[in-house]
């Protein structure tokens, strides 16, 4: 009887591996490589960028004249000159107005959606601000041209109606909808006992969203408002569409300018391997990289400090 | 550890509660969550100063009954439906022309976790005031004096008067719970809302809310509910006792522990719903 149990038990080979065990190896395997790629991948972009701009920065690099003249002629064969201050100009004249037309607008919004809406219309309001965001920069480069312009030509009674301030605005609709959308998750990570303690000592709608829910969600707005004026900083294609491409310090909304990201992606073609005009542009791409990483890094801080109180 | 003496109710006197006008009179009020009906035409009557203890077995509709007084239940929209009366110093609270920051100014709320602002300590006990303060005028050694009184009043401005300015979420959750309660005192409420005040407070910290609140009854006119038999014996002068949201019985507090009149409050006091 006993030795009838025994036997029916099943053998004890315990270097066995089964099925299970070699898919679990693969996959860590597969998960590892893809992880470890990634990190390479980005680390082999930066090597190369800066491998690229260094020739640059070390060579015939005046950084004198490369922060404080407006003169960008990289391709002139008997004085070519570097200077970056009109892109600079550029890039933070329509970045600023963008985050003058965002900002308001996605707090707005996220205020609405998070503290207002409820129930249905809080979420198809979401899922428009998806939509938002999932609409290509080239299609908005083409709402700029197609109806921007001859709308600011219209209103303004302006001859051109590319510039500032058509790339601004369109660049802050670009980025509204994950200003709204981190925004909103800000205003959701304030717990709702707050607002409930302040209704309960009469606290208007109003008086909790000013005196409580933005004061205790503030890191995280600002963390939404420093992502999107990263979003409006690396935008490339809608800003090479809308903003004229002229280099110069403007001094009206209606005047063009020209952005460092449409700089690189307009000229890079052009430009000979190797050549001081092309180690030029990746210097303006490193440039690019070390604001946007100080922006995100500054964003992350921020959130970091939100969690920690 | 030293003998509390607060509230026995051997020392209760009745002329205290007698004759005075009511400041809740809640009448046949009922209330539905959607479909489900949580309260059953309630009556209760709390009288001007006095303090009464709401009890009964988790689910029978205590808070729900506070909440009504405060209309809080309503944040939760249309959801929420309430018939019948309730009165507030004799104004009619449910009207649709009551102002609920008015109310609620006149109706203060302790809840049962400790609930400060996210702000200094100063700025919450100031919160209230700033709110309903009628002009915007900003007024520094009125504030100051505000805050003094309101925390000498809760017995907490010797612990925190060197920290007005931090964070009033660092504080000791007994720290919490009474600057919860100093809070309301600057708007001048008539009633104040207890939802089990000490449920998340250690045995220590809740000797010294009850304390607090058996000395602020009188000035303040409170309503607590609480899950502890004892509290409700030692530091209310009247007792109501709600069963499956409904009144089952009110009265004075002693004679509900020694002798309840339903079969219902009898078992319940003597522990046999758990
Ligand atoms: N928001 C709500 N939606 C639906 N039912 C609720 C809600 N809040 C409370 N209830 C129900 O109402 C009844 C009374 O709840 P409550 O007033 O919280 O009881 P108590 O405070 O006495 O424990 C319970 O059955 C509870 O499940
Ligand atoms: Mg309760």
């Amino acid at each position: 009887m006993l030795a009838k149990r025994v036997k029916r038990s099943a053998p004890m080979d315990l270097d066995h591996r089964g099925r299970a065990w070699y898919i679990d190896k693969a996959v860590t395997f597969l998960v590892f490589v893809g992880g470890i790629s990634a990190i390479i991948f980005i680390i082999g972009i930066f090597v190369f960028i800066t491998k690229e701009g260094a020739g640059f920065i070390v060579g015939p690099l005046n950084v004198r004249e490369f922060f404080a003249s407006l003169t960008w002629r990289p391709t002139s064969s008997q004085n070519p000159s570097y200077g970056v201050l009109g892109l600079i100009a550029g890039t933070a004249s329509v970045t600023g107005l963008a985050m003058v037309v965002s900002v308001p607008f996605s707090l707005g919004a996220a205020i609405f959606i998070g503290e207002f809406a409820t129930g249905r219309l809080r979420e198809s309001l979401k899922v428009l601000v998806e939509l938002l965001a999932a609409i290509p920069s080239v299609v908005w480069g083409f709402i700029g041209l197609s109806i921007m312009n001859p709308l600011i030509i219209d209103m303004f009674d302006v001859p051109v109606g590319i510039g500032v301030l058509n790339s601004g605005i369109i660049l802050g609709l670009m980025a509204a909808p994950i200003m709204t959308t981190i925004a909103e998750d800000a205003l959701k990570a304030v717990p709702d006992t707050y607002r409930e303690a302040a209704e309960a000592m009469g606290a208007t709608k109003w008086q909790v969203i000013f005196r409580v829910v933005l004061p205790a969600g503030k890191n995280g707005l600002v963390a939404a408002v420093l992502l999107g004026v990263g979003r409006g900083f690396g935008e490339t294609m809608a800003v090479l569409m809308a903003s004229g491409n002229a280099i110069q310090i403007p001094t009206s909304p209606f005047d063009s300018v020209r952005a460092i990201t449409a700089t690189i992606a307009a000229e890079l073609g052009d430009a000979p391997v190797g050549s001081d005009h092309y180690r030029a542009l990746f210097t303006l791409g490193i440039l690019l990289f070390v604001v946007t990483f100080i922006i995100n890094l500054t964003a992350d801080l921020v959130v970091k400090g939100a969690r920690r109180a | 550890m030293k003998q509390k003496t607060i509230a026995p109710w051997t020392t209760w006197k009745a002329a205290l509660v007698e004759d005075t006008a009511l400041a809740i009179d809640i009448q046949n009020v009922s209330l539905w969550y959607g479909d489900f009906q949580a309260l059953f035409e309630v009556d209760l009557q709390v009288k001007r100063g006095s303090i009464t203890a709401l009890i009964g077995p988790s689910g029978c509709g205590k808070s729900t009954l506070l909440r009504a007084v405060n209309r809080m239940n309503e944040r939760l929209g249309d959801y929420v439906r309430t018939t019948g009366e309730i009165h507030v110093l004799d104004q009619d609270i449910l009207s649709d022309d009551v102002e609920l920051s008015q109310l609620r100014r006149h109706v203060g709320m302790v809840f049962q976790r400790p609930n400060p602002l996210p702000l200094s300590i100063q700025d919450n006990v100031l919160f209230a005031h700033r709110i309903h303060r009628a002009d915007e005028k900003f007024n520094k050694l009125e504030e100051d004096e505000i805050v003094e009184n309101a925390l000498r009043r809760v017995l907490l401005w010797d612990e925190v008067k060197d920290r007005l300015g931090r964070e009033a979420t660092g504080l000791s959750l007994e720290e919490q719970q009474k600057l919860c309660i100093a809070r309301l005192l600057p708007v001048k409420p008539t009633v104040i809302l207890m939802d089990e005040p000490t449920s998340a407070l250690d045995p220590k910290a809740t000797a010294a809310l009850e304390e607090l609140i058996w000395e602020l009854h009188g000035d303040y006119t409170i309503l607590i509910v609480t899950h502890n038999m004892a509290q409700a014996r030692r530091a209310s002068e009247e007792t109501a006792f709600m069963l499956l949201g409904r009144m089952v019985e009110h009265g004075v507090t002693e004679q509900i522990f020694l002798a309840p009149q339903e079969e219902g409050t009898a078992d319940y006091i003597e522990g046999r719903y758990g």
